[in-house]
């Protein structure tokens, strides 16, 4: 049974639309990229996969389940993580507390039990603090615990808001442009972190990314957006001489 | 001679022990203190409004500080608490027979202010910010109106007579629920979505935080607050009218708020402490009382062209006072820092950093 899947999904912003038929079938184990010019609509599906925005047509399902209609919160609880273009971390809290707030949906105790601190709070607190230190190890951040998030350099800014979106205990994980402001080098060692991680958590993972060598390095098929509308979906190979994807991404025509 | 200061604080606030001990101090002295006049009735009432202004300004900050959103509704719920109760123990509950019904008068104020913070709460799905602030602020107009127009309630003369049932012990037992109270909601999983609201409300809801129904819940908590500490106070006035609970109110805790310093329980105590302190010396015959050892050819002119005339100078004074904290402690007095007394040793021990740069800065909360 696919793991996600998108049929004929549109979605407009006034008279503008952003993505107008947009069709996905994602497996489980899946490591799937979308690449397209600026403004192809990108990281609008992925908005529209989480819950930010509602899908003007069309629907989206997760195991069978509709996602069009949920809230991001819903959505994410149905174990969808992401990461984001520009980070969005939680600058002013501590990188624990950024990794602890995605817990939110797993922390199972009411309302009444968090005022009091009684019945199920001390456990799942504990729990909560000890899955937090092991994704923190994981990503060699445990000794920046304490630390306000917008003091951590850049990279490692990138790491723990993938350690963030890892918390929520995703099966699909969404990766908005992971590579963003990255040197060759680094984006070497990021392509082993992805592919590690994919097995490390038995991830299925969809990415957006402008970095070529990335998206051709580790996803085995690519999607290929404009306008949105999906131009050409496969394997690397295809993706990369296809006349369709030079010519949005150089224009058409000799240059001349 | 500051860094010891600073290093002598760091131990107090590593002694654990020594906050139940306080507890237990100061309920002691709460029901000493009336019971043998160890300070004047003056001093005791200060003491009463002092602790009234915590409960208010914890409880705002919860919604104002850590959730970051800008409600002015805090008066309008502290009304509503106050006209309950008041109403209970006036027209309702038999309290000659039974006094000690009190609490439960104060109780039904919360509770009551606790169900118009649930409605409250709901604007504050869509918007945020100024406009939030606009919204609250015409609810608290609603409030003071409604108010006015029930003449069963005494319309605009509001109700006078109220029995002074609010004392130092009960006024000492509400304040250590609230700050225990919103120190736990802090410390939850609730607290740390309201602190991501407060931060990135979009991110917050991607990361499964349910931001509907912590801002419930935040609105909630609050308000039911705030109705308490209007209960407190009615039966400490003895009298209540909708001009007590007016937008100035609001200010009055909002003030409290910034200058304690946002999100920090620690923070808001020390606010409103200060803040009614001050306000109590800023009167003439506190004043004079406090200056009376000076001699006569400095206290007579002084007390002619400056004490007398502190009526009008206070309003001029507090603003300033005010306005100085900001430029010099943009932050409020406790910053984004937090007493460590009230953060659970759980919270504080996984914050810890092996190699941290210094104790100071870090988590907003925790350190």
């Amino acid at each position: 049974m696919a793991l996600l899947t998108a049929t004929k999904v549109r979605h407009c912003f006034g008279g503008l639309c952003a993505v107008s038929d947009f069709n996905l079938d994602l497996q489980p184990g899946d490591l799937m990229g979308i690449i397209g010019p600026n403004g192809a609509g990108k990281t609008t599906i992925f908005n529209l996969i989480t819950g930010v925005y509602r899908a003007t047509e069309g629907s989206i399902q997760l195991r069978g389940t509709e996602l069009v209609g949920k809230t991001p919160h819903q959505i994410t609880a149905l174990r969808v993580g992401r990461t984001f273009q520009n980070i969005r971390l939680f600058r002013d809290l501590s990188v624990l507390d950024n990794v602890r707030i995605a817990h939110y949906a797993q922390a199972n105790y009411s309302s009444l039990e968090a005022l009091l601190h009684i019945g199920r709070y001390r456990r799942e607190e504990q729990r909560i603090i000890e899955n937090s230190q092991r994704l923190l190890a994981i990503f060699k951040l445990e000794h920046l615990a304490g630390e306000t998030a917008k003091n951590l350099p850049y990279g490692l800014q990138r790491r723990l808001e993938i350690a963030r979106a890892l918390a929520i205990g995703p099966e699909l994980l969404l990766l908005d442009e992971p590579a963003a402001g990255m040197n060759p080098n680094e984006i070497d060692l990021l392509m082993e972190f992805i592919q590690w991680i994919r097995t490390e958590f038995k991830l299925t993972i969809l990415l957006i990314e402008h970095q070529m060598k990335l998206v051709m390095g580790i996803c085995e098929r690519i999607a290929v957006l404009d306008f949105g509308e999906t131009l050409v979906e496969g394997p690397p190979e295809v993706i990369q001489n296809h006349p369709k994807v030079l010519e949005a991404y150089l224009g058409e025509g000799p240059v001349g | 001679m500051s860094a010891q200061l600073r290093n002598g604080w760091e131990r107090l606030m590593n002694l654990r022990w020594l906050m139940p001990v306080l507890l237990i101090v100061g309920f002691g002295l709460a029901f000493a203190i009336p019971e043998y006049n160890l300070f004047n009735k003056y001093v005791q009432l200060v003491m009463m409004y002092v602790g009234i202004n915590i409960i208010l300004t914890v409880s705002l900050n919860l919604v104002n500080g850590y959730m970051g959103e800008f409600s002015l509704a805090h008066a309008g719920f502290m009304a509503v608490g106050a006209y309950t109760a008041a109403l209970l123990t006036q027209k309702v509950l038999p309290m000659a027979a039974y006094p000690g019904l009190f609490p439960l008068a104060v109780l039904a104020g919360g509770l009551a202010a606790a169900l118009l913070g649930l409605i409250v709460a709901v604007p504050s799905f869509r918007v945020r910010g100024d406009y939030l602030a606009i919204i609250t602020l015409a609810f608290l107009m609603i409030v003071k109106s409604v108010i006015e127009n029930i003449d069963y309630i005494g319309g605009p003369r509001g109700i006078p007579g109220i029995k002074k049932l609010t004392t130092l012990p009960w006024v000492f037992f509400w304040v250590v629920v609230t700050v225990w109270v919103i120190r736990n909601f802090v410390y939850s999983k609730y607290g740390r979505g309201v602190l991501s609201i407060r931060e990135d409300e979009i991110a917050s809801d991607l990361m499964s935080v349910n931001t509907r129904g912590v801002k419930f819940l935040a609105f909630t908590v609050s308000s039911f607050f705030a109705g308490i500490a209007g209960a407190l106070f009615a039966h400490l006035l003895q009298f209540i009218s909708p001009r007590v609970f007016d937008i100035i109110k609001t200010t009055d805790v909002l003030i409290m708020v910034y200058l304690g310093g946002i999100a920090s329980i620690g923070g808001s105590i020390l606010g409103a402490t200060v803040y009614t302190v001050l306000l109590e010396l800023l009167r003439p015959s506190t004043m004079a009382a406090m200056l009376e050892w000076l001699p006569a050819v400095v206290f007579d002119p002084l007390n002619e062209y400056f004490i007398q005339r502190l009526g009008v100078w206070r309003m001029v004074i507090m603003p300033l006072v005010l306005v100085l904290v900001m430029i010099f402690w943009p932050r409020g007095i406790m910053g984004l820092r937090e007493f460590r007394w009230f953060v659970p040793k759980r919270d504080l021990e996984a914050h810890h950093n092996h190699n941290a740069p210094g104790e100071s800065h870090g988590a907003p909360h925790g350190h």
